[in-house]
């Protein structure tokens, strides 16, 4: 068989990774912009209690592969009884990690709003959460948009690890299609062109942005 | 039966081979390391010189690593580079191999970054009072430089050792997959010894890497209340 | 005798183990224009910044109408809206218009209604010919529009009394005129309590009724307005103001 043909009909295949590798990305990435927005929201007002657990929480996600925590979720957990499926396995995981990546980028952008910027607020009288709503939030949010879209990136990286726990997102289908045929050029290549059609576009957008916050969309 | 879980790691040499496994892990990780950071600086250098096809191949070079995964990128060195370019090397060397190019396209970016925020002035002093380009590097840019982005790299170290943990998939015997064999082997005895086993290898990329960051982050936190004033 | 609006006793101020305000005494009487002169480094804008709660001090009490300040947050809040705070650096806050940074205190901290405050508002900005610039963003003004913009923010909350801290440090030569006026307008005009850091030696002459001298954070002189430029009292004031060329 060509080259072409093996291409041609692995596909459907291809097609379906990409389609669940999209699908986990996209709910990964939501799940952990929440969790994330919270963690940082408890550290920016100093909650009590809550706010330690998150920043625990932060530290040990951030601090572990995605794989040894979903080696955790899908082989460790279940003896004690939690028993999920892979897929749920690896989203549950996915927004583990993420949600500490964007706790860190929303927070970068918070303390990135200048120190004057916060005393001018304070000096007009606003409280506490007045301050946060109209100066440190909105400036804030958009200094962070690039962090935050870097780690979309990363996170988009991340699901190729899914293969472990044999969720046939791209990666997986690749490698198991190279166990059957022994193709690994062909299968190889389809699976790199996965990967730059989701990705390429985002890391052009990255840039973008990247260069809009520093060169201040808007300074003062 | 959650505590008799834990013999598991004391049964046999289990807890040896663990450790062993980790001193694969780390071994990889620091010749990538060094061999990646070194190369990278001399990357990012370059990077910053007005060659434009110098820079565009260096991008592209760096685009490419960025953009696959680096599970991909595993295993396309690990099917390639025997099939299509005839080297035939053991799996730790390739992936020591993969690991120190990825590490030195992401140190190549951090460089650059460091090298142009650097004050036009300086760079203009230094040209000024007679440098050599070597001497305005070695002298001038790269110091100021290295302590600009000392944080972005550790952060770096820190996730090109997470990264290993990918090793076992291209069958490196690192210490996740010491860790899953110990599992099937003591199955059997220990049900819940799987938790136990993957705790601790959970705690020790832990106690690796948060040293690590957490000294990235005060030094960021210094620096930011530097600029405050 | 003219009611004291505030009133500074015994005042310290550590940055860690470095001693950077020693026992500052003074007061201010309503319609006062009080000028605080000295080297850089001197403690004047750490001085102003402890009238505003924004640094706190270690000892000593502050008394702004007659009232003790505990010095709480949630007390300087408040008393944040009856003192009116310019900076150096402007700092518009650059998501909003330049209406909406006029009328956020007014609106959200003093819940006025959004009708009213808009008119003073207005009247605000025509007194500052700048009302042509109420819907554009603080990025399309340059920095003396800014800085004017600054000072009728800070004017909308009808405060008792003005602090400037070097308002005309970050701006052209050509753009401090403008500023400078408005803040002598506001003294002789609405005869507003006022207390003013400042390098420029002309417009301090021009508007002191008093001059504190500080220097190593210590205040070496009280003098009037009128003698501190003719006659120093200390030798220091009086190399201050040769340095100064004045």
């Amino acid at each position: 068989m060509s080259s072409w043909q093996i291409i041609q009909q692995s596909l459907p295949l291809f097609e379906k990774g990409f389609v669940l590798t999209l699908w986990l990305s996209l709910i990964g990435i939501i799940g952990s912009i929440i969790v994330g927005l919270i963690c940082s929201l408890l550290k920016y007002f100093q909650v009590p209690v809550l706010g330690k657990i998150a920043a625990i929480y932060v530290e040990i996600s951030r601090n572990t592969p995605l794989l040894v925590q979903l080696f955790f979720l899908y082989y460790a957990f279940p003896v004690f009884g939690f028993k999920l499926n892979a897929e749920m396995c690896g989203i549950v995981g996915l927004i583990f990690l993420g949600g500490s990546y964007m706790a860190e980028g929303f927070n970068g952008g918070f303390d990135g709003v200048s120190k004057t910027q916060v005393e001018t607020g304070k000096a007009i009288g606003l409280s506490r959460l007045q301050l946060a709503r109209y100066v440190v939030f909105p400036q804030g949010f958009t200094l962070s948009v690039p962090a935050l879209a870097a780690n979309m990136i990363f996170l988009i990286k991340e699901t190729s690890i899914f293969t472990v726990i044999a969720i046939p997102e791209l990666t997986n289908t690749a490698l198991d299609l190279i166990g059957m045929y022994y193709r690994s050029n062909e299968y190889l290549f389809m699976l790199v062109v996965g990967y730059a059609i989701i990705l390429i576009p985002l890391s052009i957008i990255l840039t973008i942005l990247e260069k809009r916050v520093r060169y201040g969309s808007f300074g003062n | 039966m959650a505590h008799s879980g834990i013999n598991v790691l004391f049964e046999g040499r289990n807890l040896i081979r663990l450790f062993g496994g980790l001193w694969t892990t780390v071994e990889i990780a620091a010749v990538a390391l060094v061999l990646g950071l070194i190369l990278g600086v001399v990357l990012g250098v370059l990077r910053t010189f007005p060659s434009r096809l110098l820079r565009f191949v260096l991008r592209l070079y760096l685009e490419f690593f960025r953009i696959i995964p680096t599970v991909v990128l595993l295993f396309l060195f690990y099917y390639i580079l025997p099939k299509q370019m005839g080297v035939n090397l053991p799996a730790n060397q390739v992936a020591t191999l993969v690991f120190a190019l990825w590490t030195a396209a992401e140190m190549s970016d951090i460089v650059r970054g460091a090298l142009i925020s650097v004050p036009k002035h300086q760079r203009e002093s230094g040209m000024a009072i007679g440098l050599s380009r070597w001497q305005l590097y070695r002298y001038v840019l790269i110091p100021q430089a290295v302590s600009l982005e000392l944080p972005a790299t550790i952060n770096l170290v820190t996730r090109v050792i997470k990264t290993t943990s990918l090793l076992m998939l291209i069958s490196v015997m690192d210490v996740i997959n010491v860790g899953q064999q110990v599992v099937e082997a003591n199955n059997q005895k220990y049900p819940t010894g799987v938790f136990w086993v993957y705790g601790i290898i959970f705690v020790m990329y832990f106690v690796i890497d948060y040293p690590l960051s957490w000294w990235a982050k005060r030094m960021d936190k210094k620096r930011l209340e530097r600029a405050n004033g | 005798m003219a009611k004291e609006i505030v009133k500074v006793e015994h005042l310290e101020k550590f940055y860690q183990k470095r001693h950077v305000l020693h026992d500052i005494n003074f007061s201010v009487n309503e319609g006062e224009v009080v000028a605080l002169l000295g080297p850089s480094g001197s403690g004047k804008s750490t001085l102003i910044r402890c009238l505003n709660g924004l640094e706190p001090y270690q000892q000593g009490e502050v008394t702004f109408n007659g009232e003790k300040i505990v010095p709480a947050e949630k007390n300087w809040q408040k008393i944040r809206q009856k003192i009116g705070m310019v900076f150096q650096s402007y700092d518009l806050f650059p998501n909003l218009t330049v209406l909406d940074n006029i009328l956020l205190g007014p609106v959200k901290v003093q819940h006025q209604s959004k009708e009213a405050a808009t008119a003073s508002a207005e009247k605000l900005l025509d007194q500052v010919g700048l009302r042509e610039y109420e819907n554009a963003y603080p990025r399309q003004l340059s920095g003396g529009q800014k800085q004017r913009i600054a000072i009728v923010r800070a004017l909308a909350l009808n405060p008792e009394l003005m602090l400037f801290d070097e308002v005309t440090a970050s701006l052209d030569p050509e753009m401090v005129r403008g500023v400078l006026n408005i803040i002598s307008n506001l003294a002789q005009d609405s005869n507003m309590t006022m207390i003013v850091v400042t390098h420029e030696m002309n417009f301090a002459q021009q508007i002191a009724d008093r001059v504190l001298f500080l220097e190593d954070g210590k205040i070496l002189e009280q003098t009037k307005g009128s003698q501190f430029f003719e006659q120093p009292q200390t030798d220091r004031a009086k190399a201050f103001l040769d340095s100064m060329d004045f």
